[in-house]
């Protein structure tokens, strides 16, 4: 992606309605900003890295990645300057966040907002009140936190050693009982083995409408009595029994490459033709889904109310909304995450630009990935994780 | 004792007190308010056993518990039991020397670079199975739990593998305090046993020697957190991982149960060391008796051999671990079952993966910076003993041992606060000082006996010659002391490139290090820049000691006595 084309379109928006903002770009110029997220994947690292090389160059603002093994170390962090009275200059300026985390840090006033609707490439979002970018895990964002990538829960596995994958999450059961230890999932502690739970509770739960309620003790056991039943079924033909769980998506993903497991799973449709192109899957892995539908949600990006460096932050949260931005994103040699923004919102040029994306045979286009299914309301992964470690957890 | 060496032990005292067990006293205290209720932050201001009830509530908090103490006492006795088996089969035919020589690499490999090696030599798609595919017919990897699995059996390998070398370490130049020769030619005189000779004779004369190192390497073993991740069980881990991922869990409610789990953490390195102590008063008095009874049976010479072979199985597991992370960073495509990757490549050292060279120069920073402070803080205090002509008491010791007895989750977060309430942010300086605190320790002990080893009719000489006390120090102590004033530099650099929660804890994470990222990349699907990451990790401490090595053989090659290498065996 040129820088030339990145400032044209950014610069078309320097309209006087937006005079705050050419002072947040003021104020921002020369600021470091530390952005906390997540490091296990080499290929989100390396677009952070870009990311700063062009707000550099656009802006003056650098960012620096500070790179967690949890979310939640971010979250602890902020609540340790909290708990030590340090309300401004704090050392997390920007989070790659949503969920529980962002949940935990709204309720706790951890954050610094409204501000989405001040950046100027939110024109380009469906802010409506239903529309994905508005709810988080049916929490209401409330301008809190600003999208910056679409999630989409997917399956992925090598069609050269599995003929027939399973067709739904009840299918599952069956398919783990004729393949005893070729499947496993994410210790659910972990968000991507949490998300597998939720997929299965959406298909198996008696009235799916529940979930998007905050969860109560009646409705938890009714709507997840069917899930434990199919999962008591599963679990002895997990990998290793079910006694023990891979740390997280990637972890499995290296476990379908060693051939230990026949099927991982990812947030991320453009994960496996990525990994293929990295040498780190055989050349037969494919993408699919359930024929019902899975859960997409979108990440966001937040600001912590104490961060030192707020206006570069705000700037770099404008910059990843960016068309440009987003189409670079969407190149699968380069992240391939699906965009975030409204297509209908889109000049032509943009639009042209998404539309000459190269494509993969373990790219999965929009049609095959089916219906997107709803994140339940935080609470239910909360009380789902728990359960699940109460009764599987020895 | 002269003034000038008092004013030098009060300065170095208060540098001490106030610069290493302050903080962790500090941290202590916050973490402990935590415990019981106390964290303002959340709005809780109540003093409760709350925190203890939800952490006894956990779902797995008991299999932590018991997978912490089998894996934490476990790998510890029989770390002691092999590396003693091994030194009693060896030590007439291996110089202290070659003995370090052989050791280095795996002193110098850290923990987690280690670890991430072991877990692909061992993993049931890992090294060993594809050796054995051909032969068993495995075109998948064989359905065994050799990793992660249950018992933490894989973890207790894994700290084996790392504690056994430093043990023979310790013992070897614990055994060059002892006429081990003359006891050996009066017992076989007598008639026991090669193996009986070491175990009631010699071992009685090492144990006060080895007993504080023994300690350390049971509190490591019973909180160690980032080997614990990589290698043992996840469903659920060990109490120290357990801990670790309440701290950073969602709902911020759980510092609580986590600060308690914590303090926990501590009581249990504080039981353990207890047990020891226990023990030993009991082999005491069993011992006296057991000796008198005067077997002198040839039964304990199976069990050397089996010890030494145990070594060798496990030696040459951490050998393949670090051939392993080499092979890995230079590959490409490679999956099971081949035994050497399918295609080669070294876009894991460049291309998008250039960020390990900052990682490296922080890493190299620190170690520099960590190491620096705490040799000058190490040779103030050793020549502040030798200025006021004093003996070290034992409470300046356990100062000493402190940082390495008190397991680190159990201070850092209350730390972190206490930094940031005296207005220390977190960022390089912090972390260097928290470093210094796990690092001094290490350069204070090894360079406390070479110091006090040094012949003091070259200090009477200089004396004479009307050399004061500085002079004495620059131009005499410190020249003929080189060696071993760099081999406790490259002993705190290993240690400060391994330092994980510390790093992680006062840096907020901005601070990337080798270890770090290693670590973090362990968590993610890419081998090949984990080793790279992990090789780094473990050169680095590796150069240092090489450097150890060879400095002094370049400045001192004119001065036979000082080389290194030994002039004249005993």
């Amino acid at each position: 992606m040129k820088p030339a084309l990145i400032a044209a379109l950014s610069l078309s928006l320097a309209t006087p309605a937006l005079a705050d903002w050419q002072q947040t770009l003021d104020t921002a110029r020369g600021q470091t900003v530390y952005w906390n997220a997540w490091g296990g994947d080499e290929r989100t690292n390396a677009f952070i890295a870009w990311v700063s090389t062009q707000t550099q160059a656009l802006y003056g603002v650098t960012v620096e990645q500070v790179k967690l093994t949890d979310t939640a170390e971010a979250v602890t962090r902020v609540i340790a300057e909290k708990a030590a009275g340090q309300n401004d200059g704090g050392a997390v300026d920007l989070i790659w966040i949503n969920g529980p985390n962002f949940l935990a840090m709204k309720e706790q006033g951890l954050l610094h907002g409204p501000f989405v609707a001040d950046l100027p490439n939110a024109q380009y979002l469906d802010l409506g009140p239903t529309s994905p970018a508005s709810v988080d895990f049916t929490v209401p964002v409330d301008g809190m936190e600003s999208p910056w990538r679409l999630a989409k829960f997917v399956f992925s596995y090598d069609a050269a050693k599995v003929a027939e994958p399973p067709r739904s999450m009840a299918g599952f059961a069956d398919w783990a009982a004729a393949n005893p230890g070729r499947f496993t999932h994410p210790v659910p502690s972990n968000f991507m083995g949490a998300t597998f739970l939720k997929q299965a509770l959406i298909e198996l739960a008696p009235d799916a409408a529940v979930l998007q309620q905050p969860v109560t003790g009646a409705a938890f056991d009714a709507a997840t009595a069917p899930l434990w039943a199919w999962y008591d079924a599963l679990r002895p033909n997990l990998w290793r029994q079910g006694e023990t769980y891979p740390e997280n998506e990637s972890v499995q993903q290296q476990l379908l490459n060693d051939g230990e497991v026949d099927i991982a799973m990812s947030f991320d449709p453009a994960s496996t033709a990525a990994a293929i192109a990295d040498g780190l899957l055989p050349e037969t892995a494919r993408v699919f889904v359930p024929v019902g539908g899975s859960i997409g949600n979108i990440s966001f990006v937040a600001i912590p109310y104490n961060a030192a460096h707020i206006d570069g932050a705000k700037v770099v949260a404008n910059f990843l909304l960016d068309p440009a931005t987003q189409a670079h994103m969407q190149d699968i040699t380069v992240l391939g995450s699906f965009s975030v923004l409204d297509p209908a919102k889109l000049d032509l040029a943009a639009q042209a630009a998404f539309a000459a994306l190269p494509t993969s045979d373990a790219l999965p286009t929009l049609a095959d990935l089916g219906p997107t299914l709803l994140e339940p309301h935080a609470s239910w992964m909360t009380r789902l994780t728990d359960e699940w470690a109460r009764r599987y957890t020895k | 004792m002269t003034r000038d060496g008092r004013l030098l032990r009060g300065v170095v005292l208060v540098a001490v007190g106030l610069g290493l067990i302050a903080p962790i006293t500090l941290g202590l205290w916050q973490t402990a308010r935590a415990a019981f209720g106390i964290l303002p932050a959340l709005g809780r201001d109540t003093l409760s056993l709350d925190p203890w009830r939800d952490l006894a509530l956990l779902p797995g908090f008991a299999t932590s518990l018991r997978l912490t103490l089998v894996t934490g006492v476990g790998s510890t006795l029989l770390s002691v039991l092999m590396a003693t088996g091994f030194c009693a089969a060896v030590h007439a035919r291996m110089t202290p020397a070659a003995g370090a020589r052989l050791l280095t690499p795996f002193l110098a490999i850290p923990h987690a670079a280690m670890a991430v090696g072991l877990a692909f030599v061992l993993a049931p798609s890992g090294w060993i199975a594809r050796a054995l595919a051909p032969l068993a017919g495995w075109d998948r990897p064989p359905e065994l739990a050799t990793v992660n699995d249950g018992w933490g059996f894989a973890l207790l390998v894994g700290l084996m593998v790392k504690e056994v070398p430093f043990l023979l370490l310790v013992i070897l130049s614990a055994l060059g305090q002892i006429p081990v020769a003359r006891h050996m030619a009066a017992g076989r005189a007598l008639g026991y046993g090669r193996g009986i000779v070491w175990i009631k004779i010699i071992m009685p004369q090492v144990w006060p020697l080895i007993r504080l190192p023994v300690w350390v390497v049971l509190a490591y073993a019973l909180s160690v957190v980032d080997m614990a991740i990589i290698l043992g069980p996840s469903n659920p881990p060990t109490l120290a991982v357990a801990v670790t991922r309440w701290f950073t869990n969602p709902d911020p409610a759980m510092i609580l149960p986590a600060s308690a789990g914590a303090i926990l953490q501590a009581v249990i390195v504080a039981a353990g060391v207890a047990l020891l102590i226990g023990a030993e008063a009991a082999m005491r008095r069993a011992g006296r008796w057991w000796l008198r009874r005067g077997g002198r049976g040839l039964s304990a010479e199976p069990g050397l051999r089996a010890a030494s072979a145990a070594v060798m199985v496990l030696m040459g597991l951490g050998a393949l671990a670090m051939l392993s992370l080499v092979v890995w960073s230079v590959a490409w495509r490679w999956s099971f079952p081949q035994i050497l990757p399918e295609s080669w490549s070294l876009r894991p050292w460049g291309g998008a993966h250039d960020g390990w060279m900052r990682a490296l120069a922080n890493t190299g920073l620190l170690a520099g910076a960590t190491v620096a402070v705490s040799l000058a803080l190490a040779i103030a205090w050793l020549e502040g003993e030798d200025r006021a002509r004093r003996t070290r008491a034992p409470w300046a010791e356990a100062l000493i041992y402190l940082p390495l007895l008190v397991p680190q989750i159990g201070f850092l977060f209350g730390l972190n606060v206490a930094f940031l309430h005296i207005g220390i942010s977190s960022g390089m300086a912090a972390v260097i000082w928290a470093q210094v605190v796990f690092v001094f320790p290490y350069v204070m002990i090894a360079l406390s006996d070479p110091w006090r080893a040094l012949d003091p009719r070259m200090i009477h000489a200089a004396a004479a010659l009307g050399a004061g006390p500085g002079r004495r120090l620059w131009a005499v102590k410190l020249p003929i002391l080189l060696r071993p004033i760099l081999t406790a530099a490259a002993v705190g650099v290993a240690v400060s490139v391994a330092q994980y929660l510390p790093t992680l804890f006062m840096g907020a994470g901005r601070v990337a290090t080798l270890t770090t990222e290693a670590v973090t990349l362990s968590s993610g699907s890419d081998r090949r820049v984990t080793g790279v990451y992990a090789t780094l990790q473990a050169a680095l401490p590796f150069a240092a000691y090489l450097a150890a090595f060879a400095i002094p053989a370049i400045l001192h090659r004119n001065r036979r006595d000082l080389t290194g290498a030994p002039a004249h065996e005993p």
